[in-house]
């Protein structure tokens, strides 16, 4: 074994998470760890001979820097949030499925699954790898939940209980009648077209009529169910339609749907063979798996988060000396409540105790941490940064400063029903369609031949099915959800791409949308440190958990850290400490006492060594990668306005980034965000596109037509939106927007080219003689070729807008700095 | 040729079996989470393998 390569500069990488280790004095054996959380979930994992979860895949772990502390779960000793929180009891089994985020691999899987052997009393666990959740059964008398949630905990996969769950008891069920109605309609499909078959090829004077009979009757009774059950919708869909007095597209296709059927009967009565129905039931087929495509959304993706999805289920009170866990709706004014370190306060209190570092990025997206006094009042959705404080509560959670948000009507507005453009073109088609039946039975009555005339009529009717559309649309959207879905943008439902086309105005967020939240540019100012010196002032900052530190701690990039036993951290503010007779002190102006450049604004890192100050490290919000050219495409294209909660420190940068023309205003409300919205919407007339992050856009969001949540990573939470974008991504919304207007091309397209089989068809149809074999042969081949076509067309246009290929480390950005 | 008849009775009797064997499947949640049950394969295979591993060594 060499071991001086550990002195070089190669990364050795975490056994349980793969995150880069700065040295090798954690580890085990040859194991080496980036940090002691990791560390002691594999010694959990050893010694319950689990270690079987790193050799399905090479660090399967989840970073495990953060330290839960020991009774953050102690509210589920409380029956009653626990009875809110399980699915079923008898008293001896209780059964409860639990929301995991960090379920990422086939290790997790695995693991979650052997839970038994970490803990005796679970009976049964079972994991939803796509819903990311963990289905628990357990014995009452053996474990209870706070356990199992603590063992959890303890192997790293820390369960996301939040006030939401308490609120919705009903786990989301599955809709399966998708997969019935396919099943049905498929096997009616195929079992139809196969008796229809032997109609067209033996010619009908071969088959003996009892055996035609027999055939027509089992066709007509295997209709029956596509027609009641699998196209059922369709039937709804329709009658809704009419009662909102607004012709919709499932219309005609539901009177075709009918008219088929009744037509075909008169077909099979006078012993004239099986007629449309084998079509008929193909239609349905066709257009349930068309559906079927279209609503594939993410399942593991919540799209309807409000402020209780942030919030804690309980917190603590503290009664007559003694801490008392407690459901946040049942906090009154005037109780006094315990926060601990990174927990988000639910209501407005007043500080008694304690120091105060609060984070209120979440609520309005500033990114300074403020520092509040003793009697202060701090509002609800404030994150602690520092260690316990002790508050007494103001105002209850359903009144609270961020409550407040939601109050707001927007969020209690019923969603509107979407007047597609596809409803107006399959309007226009039927009008034409019915208006050609008539004109053609008008025609063949003027020649005295009634028989003729029905036929014409019924037929064109059979013809007029938007079918070709709807197909169209549903085929060609489901593939380009599922090519914004690889490259990491979800969206809620179909109905957004068509929004897409219609934008004119985008809004943005600053901090953790365009700018990345947990990373941050640093510049140094002051004297020139020498390594021994960088040495000495990361092995400090390595003792401390705060983000600043962390963000200086990669700055410096040093090779190795020592050992500092005399160090003392003041959360929040700074850390201090002796290093061979020599004191540091690095933090904030206010711990420190002084700052090299006071005019120069934003966060800073100042480093004090005995009496003099140095130099200081001046954080600044890291802009995402490739934003400035998206900006650049953007504003070509759309008006662009930037909101921001945070102060305006970096606003000549930002001017740069949006130009000129562009509306910038900081320092903004959430109220604010969303009446501007409000105001671009009524009174400019514009179809508006809001990108944020975070609770403090939740208004905006919601309020502007299409609201996109920007996400860092696979679990990150976003507040109710209509899609979901990871911040690698962000720097293709432009090609997003682009490749929705070209799918709407593609609709377009294909039902242009379906419209002629349409032709043809009706071609037939208006001089009365479109038999069953034609109409066999005409819908499975549209079908088909609009498919194809849309498969096809999707391909080529997501090659064109997302190459494979894309030599991402070339371009390099501009620096604003 | 009336055979037919019974043949074609028997073939959809046979199909509507089959068509019974899926709606079953579908409700007893199958169609509901695809990605676990692949993966979970490859497990049951794994723990068989270091169990035969340590049967051979002992």
């Amino acid at each position: 074994m060499i071991t001086t390569a550990n002195l070089t500069k190669t990364t050795t990488t975490c056994y349980h998470c793969g995150a880069s280790c700065r040295n090798e004095q954690i580890a085990i054996a040859e194991k080496v760890f980036c940090c002691n959380g990791c560390k002691m979930v594999f010694q959990i994992l050893n010694e319950n001979e689990l270690c079987d979860y790193y050799d399905f895949n090479a660090h399967p772990g989840v970073l495990q820097t953060t330290v839960i502390r020991q009774d953050k779960f102690a509210f589920l000793d409380n029956p009653e949030i626990v009875n809110k929180l399980t699915q079923f009891t008898n008293g001896k089994q209780t059964q409860i499925t639990l929301y995991l985020p960090q379920i990422h691999c086939s290790s997790c899987l695995w693991l979650l699954e052997n839970l038994h052997k970490l803990d005796a009393g679970i009976q049964n666990a079972k994991v939803n790898f796509t819903q990311k959740e963990i289905f628990i059964a357990f014995n009452n008398e053996d474990t209870t939940l706070r356990k199992i949630v603590e063992t959890l905990t303890s192997i790293g996969y820390e369960p996301h209980l939040n006030a939401s769950d308490v609120d919705h008891l009903s786990h989301s069920r599955l809709d399966r009648t998708r997969w019935y109605k396919l099943g049905v309609a498929g096997f009616c499909f195929g079992n139809i077209m196969m008796m229809s078959f032997a109609d067209y090829f033996a010619a009908s004077h071969v088959l003996e009529p009892k055996i035609k009979l027999f055939f027509s009757i089992a066709s007509l009774l295997l209709s029956i169910p596509v027609l009641l059950y699998a196209a059922s919708e369709f039937f709804v869909s329709a009658y809704n339609s009419l009662q909102h007095k607004y012709l919709n597209i499932d219309l005609p296709v539901a009177l075709a749907l009918v008219i088929t059927f009744l037509r075909s009967i008169y077909e099979i009565t006078i012993g004239n063979g099986n007629g449309y129905l084998d079509s008929m039931s193909g239609i349905v087929f066709f257009m349930l798996i068309g559906r079927w495509l279209q609503s594939r959304t993410y399942q593991s993706i919540s799209f309807d988060r409000d402020f209780r999805s942030f919030f804690p289920i309980a917190i603590s009170v503290v009664k007559d000396g003694k801490i008392i866990p407690t459901e946040i709706e049942h906090v009154k004014t005037n109780d006094v409540i315990q926060i601990h370190a990174n927990e988000i306060l639910p209501v407005d209190a007043i500080l008694s105790k304690g120091n105060a570092n609060i984070d209120y990025s979440f609520v309005n997206g500033e990114s300074d941490v403020n520092q509040i006094k003793i009697g202060e009042i701090i509002y609800a959705g404030g994150k602690q940064l520092g260690g316990l404080i002790e508050l007494i509560v103001t105002k209850e959670v359903s009144q609270s400063y961020l409550t407040n948000l939601w109050n707001n009507p927007v969020f209690h507005q019923d969603e509107k029903i979407v007047h597609s453009a596809y409803d107006a073109i399959g309007k226009y088609f039927t009008y034409f369609v019915l208006a050609a039946g008539l004109a053609a039975g008008g025609y063949w009555y003027m020649h005295g031949s009634i028989g003729l005339m029905w036929n014409a009529i019924t037929t064109v009717l059979i013809v007029a099915c938007p079918c070709a559309l709807l197909l169209a649309s549903n085929y060609t959207n489901g593939n380009l959800l599922r090519i914004f879905g690889k490259n990491k943008f979800y969206l809620r439902s179909a109905d957004v791409l068509e929004k897409f086309t219609q934008i004119q105005h985008i809004v943005l967020d600053k901090t953790g949308t365009l700018t990345q939240s947990n990373s941050s540019k640093v510049r140094y100012y002051g004297l020139i440190l020498s390594t021994e010196v960088k040495q000495y002032i990361a092995s400090l900052l390595y003792q401390s958990a705060h983000p600043l530190s962390k963000a200086v701690l990669d700055f410096l990039n040093v090779d190795s850290i020592i050992n500092i036993t005399d160090c003392k951290e003041i959360e929040g503010k700074g850390i201090e400490g002796w290093i061979n007779d020599t004191h540091f002190k690095i933090g904030s102006a206010a711990f420190v006492g002084g700052e090299l450049q006071a005019n120069q604004k934003g966060t800073k890192v100042i480093v004090k060594i005995d009496s003099n100050i140095v130099g200081e490290f001046l954080v600044t919000n890291n802009y995402r990668f490739g934003i400035p050219s998206l900006m650049d495409s953007l504003k070509k294209n759309y008006s662009l306005s930037l909101l921001s909660g945070d102060n305006d420190s970096e606003a000549e940068k930002i001017e740069q980034l949006l130009g000129v023309d562009s509306e910038i205003y900081f320092n903004q409300t959430p109220e604010q965000k969303l009446k501007y919205i409000y105001q671009l919407q009524h009174q400019h007339q514009k179809n508006v596109m809001m990108v944020g992050d975070g609770l403090n856009d939740a208004g905006a969001l919601k309020q502007s037509n299409i609201g996109i949540a920007v996400a860092d990573g696979g679990n990150s939470f976003t507040p109710s939106c209509d899609g979901v974008i990871d911040g690698t991504s962000l720097n293709k919304l432009n090609q997003f927007l682009n490749f929705a207007k070209a799918g709407k091309k593609i609709i377009l397209f294909t039902f242009i080219f379906s419209a002629i089989y349409n032709a043809i068809g009706l071609y037939y149809a208006v001089q009365g003689i479109l038999s069953p074999v034609i109409a066999a042969i005409l819908m499975p081949c549209s079908s088909i070729t609009i498919i194809l076509l849309s498969y096809g067309l999707v391909q080529i246009m997501a090659r064109k807008y997302f190459p494979k290929h894309i030599l991402t480390n070339n371009i390099y950005e501009t620096d604003y700095a | 040729m009336s055979v037919i008849i019974i043949l074609l009775s028997a073939s959809i009797l046979i199909a509507t079996g089959f068509l019974g064997a899926f709606l079953w499947s579908v409700k007893n949640g199958q169609y509901d989470d695809i990605q676990s049950p692949a993966q979970r394969m490859l497990f049951e295979n794994k723990i068989n393998k270091s169990a035969n591993n340590l049967i051979e060594k002992k």
